[in-house]
Order: structure tokens, then sequence, then C-alpha cells
């Protein structure tokens, strides 16, 4: 008998279609890759599914659980599976729990909810469960705020799995953690499969994870399931064009000049930064060491990658490049200039950034010949605005009659676009990405790949690429740095790095990288 | 740690307040006996309530003189009424204090459960109708509904008295007494009460671990008990501890509707009289008191947030 068997669901939100037609077939102990480019209706599907659509949304087809008619069940009902029968971890584990409740608590809620177990018994079944995602070291009565990313994840899958639900729901449940922490995540769920023969329906964008943990994938476009089959069927042998599309957007691989060499256009020396220390009552704790001591060079032209996880000390070298905050030692040279706090105008024009959200470095209320000109603050002789915004526009594939237009009206991937041209604008030596294309689909991030390639071909810029994603750092830059607690543990050529790593740390990183299979999309 | 470091902010902004009102009364340009006495008064008498007043004695001697006397309970005498000014501050306490307790009660039992209503039944006919209601309770002026319910409730139905104050000896005709007022004065407090409800309660319903509880077989009604309505409490419990100072201060007007022997009552008629004294210490009093509320609103904060237990 199938676990769970969705046949037509359908949503709309008045006369707008969301999902159409969506079928999917689940067996018991199976996992099911849902996967496509946001907007594709892979959330809402889930959210049907759990009959959890926000108000206004209606949904029509029919869901069956383990035999059992999900939808025409009652709200009261539905109340009863869910959690139960059913259980959803979501994307984003920082804000998943409630910040007010102990995790003990906040699993033993899924007990009492479903069982009728006092508060004590319900407390020591939560433990257990806290053990087995891994939690034997983190008491019952902690907070949220004091467990990690990769932490919350673990508690937010133990409050779905308390009650052994047959099927799990996993929301883009790693998008938001670092490369190593993603890899256990998806390990604890592949045993929770495992061990529970649960069903796992695990959302995501990134085919890479699909294809390391689910036997089966549906690929959603615009509402619809285009292709549906076993992973190897889907990976290797895709039918639809779509899924085509996005399996040769995953492998991409900019074209990209060999750099002879040139000159060195920005020099870092021993630089450290260390933060004050927690405040106590008298005095502080000790400081920390967000940067310690770190040296490179860049060249004219050159693509240079950081990698590192969250709290390496990655952004605190970006804005300490940038010249937004002081360095306690060591310096910073943009050619023959030292770059610090006080920089002059002339001497932020050689830096250009970019960074992950490219709406939130946007004002909503200027045009974008507004936005994209801004940078001509710093020049003493601007060139005339109109002209020089629409060349720009022009050059990173956008119109030139966009820049009457507003930030709004443009998708995500043209947003990056309008980024990268603020910062190309002034002609910078060097373009500093921050997780430029972090948050961008596939297909797109291949895109602006591809024109950073070609721009900086074009303009000679250096690009400094800081990305937590390996595969991106991979296609795109010339030589790449590992950073681990503030330091640099491994440098060198990109593909040297990448296939000869000489660091442990290094290599804990490529190996929880997930990967396509060999052989895909060629 | 968080309990040690507001209550060294209690007692600086204590202190700080008491140098500012001192200073603002007695060091600005005039001479306080002239003023008190007004402009035809004889330089003799002048000089006589200076000595009374200790105004010979140097500025810094005269803060710490009248500080001491604060911590001590020794106010002074009150210059028109020749009585100690301790005396007459605490039989007005004991209208005040009692009159905005009743009304934060009364405002926060009206405001609490239409705020959550309104926020549940978000853009329906329920929410629209509150929103409508409370906007109106903005809008009204206090001491005009004031008289309207002293027309309909102890004119025509004659069930409370329209004004005065019985004292506490018979507690059930002064809660009768302080009931109106009470209601007046809670009426446009519970209206921006229950917005702020409203809006804190929308906003905390959209977070992530709201859906986290809703996948957990959380109803939507146990969702805002279980965990919406304690996250919603911080702006709620803020505007609370502003509402309370208000309450206590700024029922001036409501005191004079109903006759009501209260501390604003007592200020205003200081302020006529020019009895600086009296001016003085009610203002240091009624500092204390906003100081002590937001003191204790941040220890509110401290029960509610564990994040703030540091």
């Amino acid at each position: 008998m199938s676990l769970l068997s969705v046949q037509n669901l359908s949503v709309q939100i008045g006369s707008v279609q969301i999902l159409r037609d969506v079928s999917l077939e689940m067996a018991p102990g199976q996992v099911l890759g849902l996967v496509g480019e946001s907007g594709s209706g892979k959330s809402m599907t889930a959210l049907a599914i759990m009959r959890l659509l926000a108000e206004g949304m209606q949904a029509s087809g029919s869901i069956v659980l383990q035999g059992e008619v999900l939808d025409t069940l009652s709200e009261r009902q539905m109340c009863m599976r869910r959690g139960r029968n059913v259980g959803m971890v979501f994307q984003e584990p920082m804000t998943a729990l409630n910040p007010l409740h102990t995790i003990g608590d906040q699993v033993a809620e899924t007990v009492r909810l479903h069982t009728k177990t006092g508060r004590r018994a319900a407390l020591v079944r939560a433990r257990e469960v806290l053990d087995r995602v891994g939690l034997e070291h983190i008491g019952l009565n902690r907070f949220p705020h004091e467990l990690s990313g990769g932490q919350r994840q673990r508690v937010v899958i133990a409050c779905a799995i308390a009650l052994a639900p047959k099927l799990l729901i996993a929301d883009e449940p790693t998008t938001a953690l670092d490369v190593t922490t993603q890899g256990e995540i998806l390990e604890l769920l592949r045993r929770l499969v495992r061990e529970d023969g649960m069903g796992l329906i695990l959302i995501t964008h990134d085919l890479a994870v699909v294809a390391e943990m689910a036997d089966e994938i549906a690929v959603m476009q615009t509402g619809r399931v285009v292709e549906r089959g076993s992973v190897d069927d889907v990976l290797l042998r895709p039918q639809h064009d779509y899924t085509r599309a996005l399996l040769a957007a995953s492998v991409h691989q900019p074209v990209r000049q060999v750099r002879l060499e040139s000159e060195t256009v920005l020099q870092v020396r021993d630089v450290r930064r260390s933060y004050p220390g927690a405040r106590r009552l008298i005095g502080r704790a000790p400081p920390v060491q967000a940067v310690r001591g770190i040296s490179f060079d860049l060249k004219r032209g050159e693509n240079l990658g950081l990698v590192g996880e969250s709290g390496s000390g990655k952004s605190t070298l970006a804005r300490a490049l940038l010249g937004l905050e002081p360095v306690q030692s060591g310096e910073i040279r943009l050619g023959e200039y030292l770059m610090d706090a006080d920089a002059s105008r002339a001497l932020r024009r050689r830096i250009g950034v970019v960074f992950q959200d490219p709406f939130g470095s946007f004002d909503p209320r200027w045009t974008v010949e507004r936005l994209v000109a801004e940078p001509f603050h710093l020049l003493d002789n601007p060139p005339p605005r109109r002209a020089a915004v629409e060349e720009v526009l022009v050059s990173v594939g956008m119109k030139a009659s966009d820049a009457d237009r507003h930030i709004h009206a443009f998708s995500g991937g043209q947003r990056q676009r309008i980024a990268i041209a603020r910062a190309l604008i002034i002609r910078p030596d060097i373009i500093l990405l921050d997780e430029a294309v972090s948050a961008l689909d596939v297909q797109v991030r291949a895109q602006i790949l591809d024109l950073l390639a070609e721009l900086s071909a074009k303009y000679e810029v250096s690009y400094l690429f800081i990305s937590h994603d390996l595969s991106v750092v991979r296609a795109i830059t010339d030589r790449v740095m590992v950073m681990q607690l503030g330091q640099i543990v491994e440098s060198g050529e990109t593909e040297q790095v990448f296939t000869a790593p000489q660091a442990d740390y290094t290599r804990q990183l490529l190996a929880a990288t997930p990967r396509l299979p060999e052989g895909v999309a060629n | 740690m968080h309990v040690a470091r507001r209550l060294l902010s209690l007692v600086l902004t204590l202190v700080v307040a008491s140098v500012l009102i001192f200073c603002v009364i007695e060091v600005l340009p005039g001479d306080p006996a002239a003023f008190m006495l007004g402009m035809n008064a004889q330089p003799e008498a002048v000089d006589a309530l200076r000595a009374q007043m200790g105004l010979d004695a140097g500025l810094v001697s005269r803060y710490f003189t009248w500080a001491g006397g604060l911590l001590t309970g020794d106010f002074g005498a009150s210059y028109t009424y020749r009585v100690p000014v301790a005396e007459l501050i605490g039989d007005r306490v004991w209208v005040s204090l009692p009159l905005a307790l009743y009304a934060l009660l009364l405002s926060t039992i009206i405001a609490f459960p239409i705020g959550i209503i309104a926020a549940m039944r978000r853009g329906k006919a329920a929410d629209y109708g509150i929103m409508g209601a409370t906007q109106l309770g903005i809008a009204i002026p206090n001491f005009w509904f004031a008289m309207f319910l002293v027309v309909i409730f102890a004119i025509n139905l004659r069930w409370v008295r329209a004004g005065g104050f019985p004292g506490w000896e018979d507690p059930l005709a002064a809660i009768g007494a302080l009931t109106l007022p009470a209601i007046a004065l809670a009426l446009p407090q519970a209206s921006i009460l229950a917005r702020i409800m409203r809006s804190a309660l929308i906003d905390t319903l959209d977070e992530d671990y709201v859906r986290t509880a809703r996948a957990k077989g959380l109803s939507q009604g146990g969702v805002v008990r279980g965990h919406a309505l304690r996250n919603a409490m911080i702006p709620v419990l803020t505007i609370i501890g502003l509402q309370f100072s208000f309450l206590l201060a700024g029922a001036i007007i409501i005191e004079n509707v109903f006759y009501l022997p209260g501390l604003g009552r007592l200020l205003f008629q200081a302020i006529n009289q020019r009895d600086l004294i009296v001016v003085e210490s009610t203002v240091m009093l009624l500092v204390m008191a906003v100081v002590v509320v937001t003191f204790l609103v941040d220890m509110a904060y401290a029960i509610v947030d564990p994040r703030l237990r540091r």
C-alpha cells in the first residue's frame, strides 16, 4: 500500500492558479525529492498536504495518507493528524522555535498534544527524542537562543518526529545551514528514515542534495509536476526540457579566460580584528578574535574565492576591506594607498561591492537610474549620469529604458544585475561579491556567473568572491582561500585545492558538500 | 545581572531627576519666596518666608537638605495649608493610586480580549467593528465621556454618587465613588491597548514558530494561547507601564470632574497657589512612581523573555 497518494491537487487564490493537478505517490520508507526553482509550488504542495494553507486559498484534489483521506477531514480532525501522522520541518531554524519556551517543553508539546501524557512523562519522552537527534549534551531547560542553527534544526526535527509519524515533510531543511552542518542534518534525516521506516518528502532547490538523499524525484515548474521518476532516471536520463535545463544550470561552468601575470591591486598583510567581549556587571569578557592575521594578494583581473562557514570571519574581513571598520593591526593596500576606516573617496571608488540580498540593498523609492548612479558621489567629476547609467545597464544585460523604473519591478536575478551595474559604474579595480549568487535559483545563478566572467574579461576587474557554496566558487575562481576561525587554513589554485586538498578542514568541507552523480547533463 | 543593571539605572535616574526638579524650581531666576507671595508682598514677609524655607543656605546644602528629607519622609511643610507636605500627599495617594490601578485593571480587562479577537478575526467584520470602536474610544475626550457617565449613572439611575470621595472607612462606597472616574479614564487607554495588542499579536502570528506549532497539531486558538500571546506581551507591557504613569498623574481633569481629592488636583491647586514646596515634592513623587513602574516593566520583560535574563 502506498504511504501517500496525492491526486490532482490544485490550489488557487481568487482566480490565480498556484498549483495545477499535482499528483504524487510515495511508498513507506521512501524519500521523495521535490525540486524546482522558487515559486514553482514546492512549499505550497507541502502546506496543502498539511492543510496549512493561508486563509483565502482554495485547494481541490485528493490527499490520501496511509489509506485515510485527509482532504475531507475537519480542521479539528486535521489537528489530530498533524504532528502524529505527519510532521513537518521548515527552512529557517533560527526562527522556527518559540524563543520564550525551553526546547524540552517544545518537544514535549507534540507528545502532550496527542497523547494523554503528563508534563513530566512528556519531558522524559522529549529527552529520549532529543538524544536520538544527537543532542545528548543539551539540557531540556535550554532556550533556543542558546543553541546554534544546526542544533536548533535538530530540535525542530525532534518536535516533528517525537511521535514517530509515518510521513515527514522537510522544506529546505538545510538551506540556511553551513555545508558541514548540512551534511550532519541530512545524515540524521537519512538515519531516521531508515530506523523508523518513515517516508520523507525532501523539498529543496539543490539537485545535489536530492541526488544524495532521494529514491524518487518530482520536478516542479510553475505549479505543475513536469517530471517524476527514480533518481537515476531523472538525473541521468531527463525527459522534460525543464529538467534538462535545471541540470545543465547546476553544473554550469562559465567560460573564462586564463589570466597572464599582472600587477597587484589589493595587498592584505597580517590583518587582525577583534571585538570587545560580552559586557559583564564590571568589565567585559575576553575579546573575540574574528580575524587573526590574514595576508593575501589579489591581481588585476583575478578571481579569488574566500570560503568558510558562518562565524569564520569572512564578513569581518570583507567589511575591513571595504574600509567600513578599522583593523587593530596589519594593513590593507589598494595599489600604493592604505585602506582604512578614514579612507578618502578617491580610494573607496577602487573597490565596489555586491551583497547577497539584492532587494535589501536598494532604496525602493529611487529610480534605477539614481540607484545605479549612487557611487558617483565618490567621483570629483562624474560623467553625465543618464548616459553612464544606460551604458552600464546594457553591459549587464538590461535595457537602457530600465533606468526609469523602480526596483520592485524586477526579479531577483535582474536585481542582482542592477547591483552589479551599481558596483561597476565607477569602474573599480575590485568588486567584492559577498554571497552574491547564494539566494538565486540555479538557472539565474548560471546566467549571473556568465555575466561576471564576461565583465571580468571586458573591464579587467578583479573579484573577491565570498561564499559558503563550494561548487560556485569552484566554477568561477582562479584561486581560493579557505578560512576557519579567523585564519586562512589553505589557499592555492582553485582546481588544485578542490582536487587535492591539504588541510583537514578543507577535506571536511569538500566531503560534506553534496554532489550530483557523474554524467549529469552530458 | 539584569536586575542589578536595572536597579543601578533606577537610582541614577532618580538622582538626575531630583537635581533637575530642584534646579527648575529653586535655581531658575526669581526669588521663590517673592514669587510665592505674589507681586504685592511686603519685603518683611518675603524675608520671613525665605528664612522659613531655608533659602538663606547655599544651593548645594539646600539640595541635600531637600533630598535628605525626601529619603526620610520629611517633605517640608506646605506654605498655604500649613501642614506637612507628606501628610497632604499621603491623603491623596490613597485616592490617586487606587484610581490608577482600578482604571488600569479595567483597561486591561477590556483591551486583552477585544485585541485578541480582532487579531484572530483579522480582516473580518469583528476586526473592523473593534477597530472602529477603538478609534472612537481614542477620539472621544475623556472628560466629555465622564460627564456623560455622570448624567446616566449618577443623575438618572442614581447608582453611584456624582462626585466626591467618602474615604476608605467604607470600602464599598469608596470603590463606588471611583468606578465612574475609572471607567472614564480606562476607555481611551483600553482603546489604545487593544490596538497595540492586536498589532503585536498579528505580528507574532506571522512568525515561523507559529507555523511550527501548527505543524505539531496545535489549533489556531491553541497557538494563540500557547505561543503567540506571550510573545506579543513585550510591546503590550511597555504600553501598560506608560499608561500607569499617565493615569497616576494625568487624571487632573477627571479628578476635577468628579471632585476627587487626588494628586492631580493637589498639584493643580499647588501651582495656582504658588505652593512651590508642594509642587516640588509632588512632582518628585510622580517621577519616582514613573521610574519604579519602568523598573517593574523591565522586570516583567525578563519574566516574559528568557533572552533578557542576563
